[in-house]
């Protein structure tokens, strides 16, 4: 039998506590992370069973779900938002949990602020009750969305019941194209194995792509990695890793640091190690994305025009009905479409190097006059470098105001919808029917090809304007 | 929180022949804010279900009064997307106890495990039968049977099997749940957890 293990092996295994014959593992929790959208339930629970919240200082609580992204520092205006995140804060104190609200310095969205204070490190069991949880995969952590259930059986037991998932390893070998993101890399996968393409499996990523990209790049290709299905993906920890986690706030120092260097350095992929399955793409393949459907499964090369629906795919009812909710027609290109809104923000695109980029590309030009533009900072972290980085001015310049951080449009809880029939490009990551506010039709993509819509108001490939000034 | 035991259900189903229905589907976002576990089943495919001004979309499977149920059937890949379990609330709290699809989302799946509804995967040609049958004839029956692992189609007798992890299936008969099982082993947990670096 070969001994080899993978990364995931070697992270699960060390995590559980106790297997169940014919059954689910007694799986232990390093850090979890809680929202006010999720966990009201959960707390009710463990209240109902009278019991306390077995290890608080493993729960780290911040609001970020249905918060507003304007005037913070006012009354919450929704009586119900207002009532779960009051829950949130009374709950946290009653339990002695970390608790980030709105305004506070630390807030953002909770898969922004955990690797930004080092709660996420590599090596751990990381779960959330938001399915972009994924998203700290990108240090060589487990991490997995859960439901409410599971969220009361952290709080109590700090452990879930879980079945070890099957195994996965995607390649992208080679070098990205011009203008090409790693939110690009993740659309492109995603349109190739569909979003049911993963289920069953953990995702490691692997070649040589995700060992050029930066730590926010893969956050972003792990965080959407539920988007195919998959329970998680991961990337293996590597010096840039360990220098993105040193020194944060909940990271160890010292002694401490020494002896979980000598873990981390532990976890990668044996040699030999078999995976359920493996896949193969290379780099040159890829080019901005954009999808035109209603899954992130139904994405395409921006220059490409819309598929045509196979005649004996047994999907065509399912395919058309996406089509006609957009408002599309097979075989239409994608480039030139009128556009109303722009989203730059979410777990997804939501940190400094999104903002960089769409700022490098709507430097000197001018917002669309048909265009909304939302753009919602992750953090006050990343809203803060936004500003000190001069950033903000040359938004401002351009005719863009920004946001205070939160989930915000990415799921329109708060008032940042879009009206129904308006068309966005969105850097978030889902495109489902109202996802972004009932009838709303979203086209998502990378912050440069949402920067490129934003200043034309239309859908354009970024790479024409970038390559007016390259030129 | 223990839920109702799981043993036979025989009962007429609700077709809903669509794939990849989202979570954002079954319940949206907007409909998440309670801070109880109550009142979901009332916006269950809300937009499917209702126009903007509150009056019936007459076409949806819920608004047509020949379909009644207490199991949903639903095309492939059924509930992917967000891990709110207010989705499979939503299907609970609106009466059904039991989904069936040829494909589930893994979260989902698990969501209605941890809360007394049963997701039962079926091959892609016996959804289609379902389907057929439910066509033919609305208030055909299906029977679903836990401590067999089987679906039947009542008029035609078609049967299929079903998989369920053992310890799932035995929660499900028994109406436990898993925090029952977890506080159960709390010192061995806590011998575990003194053991680890983080």
């Amino acid at each position: 039998m070969n001994d080899k293990k993978t990364l995931f092996d070697k992270v699960w295994d060390s995590h559980v506590v106790h297997h169940i014959e014919n059954g689910p593992d007694v799986l232990f929790i390093d850090r979890h992370m809680v929202h006010e959208v999720t966990s009201p339930v959960a707390f009710l629970g463990i209240k109902n069973r009278d019991i306390e919240v077995m290890y608080p200082e493993k729960t780290f609580a911040t609001a970020d779900h249905n918060t507003p992204t304007i005037n913070q520092h006012l009354p919450v205006e929704d009586p119900l938002s207002a009532n779960q995140l009051r829950m949130l804060e009374e709950n946290s104190n009653e339990f002695g949990i970390s608790y980030w609200g709105l305004g506070h310095e630390k807030n953002g969205i909770v898969h922004v602020v955990g690797p930004e204070y080092g709660i996420t490190q590599p090596g751990a069991t990381i779960v959330c009750g938001d399915s972009h949880t994924s998203t700290h995969g990108a240090f060589g952590a487990i991490a997995f969305g859960i439901g409410t259930s599971e969220v009361e059986m952290v709080l109590a037991t700090q452990c879930i019941m879980q079945t070890k998932p099957k195994s996965m390893r995607i390649n992208v070998e080679g070098k990205l194209n011009f203008g090409v993101t790693s939110k690009d890399v993740a659309l492109y996968i995603i349109s190739q194995l569909s979003t049911s393409g993963a289920t069953g499996y953990f995702v490691e990523y692997a070649g040589q792509v995700f060992r050029d990209m930066t730590m926010e790049g893969r956050m972003t290709v792990c965080n959407l990695s539920i988007e195919m299905g998959a329970r998680g993906g991961m990337i293996a920890p590597d010096e840039k890793t360990f220098a993105y986690v040193k020194g944060r706030e909940f990271t160890p120092s010292g002694k401490a640091w020494d002896a979980v260097m000598d873990y981390w350095e532990t976890l990668s992929t044996d040699n030999d190690a078999q995976f359920d399955k493996e896949i193969t793409f290379d780099a040159a393949n890829i080019e901005p994305m954009i999808t035109y459907g209603t899954n992130p499964g139904m994405g395409i090369g921006i220059s490409n025009g819309i598929p045509v629906a196979d005649a004996k795919d047994s999907g065509a009812a399912t395919y058309h009905k996406s089509l006609k909710y957009m408002n599309f027609n097979e075989g239409d290109s994608m480039m030139g479409k009128p556009i109303d809104f722009v989203f730059l923000g979410s777990c997804t695109n939501g940190r400094i190097e999104d903002f960089r980029l769409f700022t490098s590309l709507v430097k000197g030009r001018k917002k669309a006059d048909n265009v909304t533009a939302w753009l919602v900072p992750g953090s006050h972290k990343v809203e803060k470098a936004i500003k000190e980085e001069g950033l903000l001015r040359i938004l401002e310049e351009a005719g863009f105001e920004l946001r205070e951080p939160g989930c915000s449009a990415c799921l329109a809880m708060n008032d940042d919808k879009v009206p129904a029939g308006k068309y966005a490009v969105s850097t978030s990551n889902r495109n489902f029917e109202g996802r972004q506010g009932p009838g709303s039709r979203t086209l998502l993509a990378s912050p440069l090809v949402a920067a490129a819509a934003a200043v034309t108001g239309k859908v354009t490939d970024p790479r024409e304007l970038m390559e007016l000034e390259t030129a | 929180m223990a839920y109702d035991k799981f043993n036979i259900l025989t009962t007429s189903a609700v077709p809903l022949p669509i794939e990849n229905v989202d979570t954002d589907q079954i319940i949206p976002a907007r409909f998440l804010k309670a801070t109880e576990r109550k009142g979901f089943g009332d916006n269950l495919f809300r937009d499917w279900r209702y126009n903007n001004d509150h009056s019936e979309k007459k076409d949806f499977v819920l608004n047509n009064p020949i379909y009644s149920g207490r199991i949903l059937v639903g095309g492939k890949n059924f509930g992917s997307g967000s891990s709110r379990e207010h989705a499979a609330w939503a299907v609970y709290d609106y009466g059904f106890r039991c989904v069936v699809s040829s494909f589930f989302a893994d979260i989902f799946r698990n969501n209605c495990l941890n809360i007394g509804v049963l997701p039962v995967q079926v091959s892609p040609e016996y959804l289609e039968e379902i389907f057929r049958a439910i066509e033919a004839n609305p208030n055909a029956l299906l029977e679903v049977n836990l401590p067999e692992q089987t679906i039947t189609i009542k008029a035609t007798g078609s049967q299929e099997s079903f998989d369920i992890n053992p310890y799932k299936k035995a929660n499900m008969t028994n109406g436990f749940d898993d925090i029952d099982y977890l506080l159960n082993i709390k010192e061995q947990i806590r011998e575990f957890a003194g053991n680890r670096p983080l």
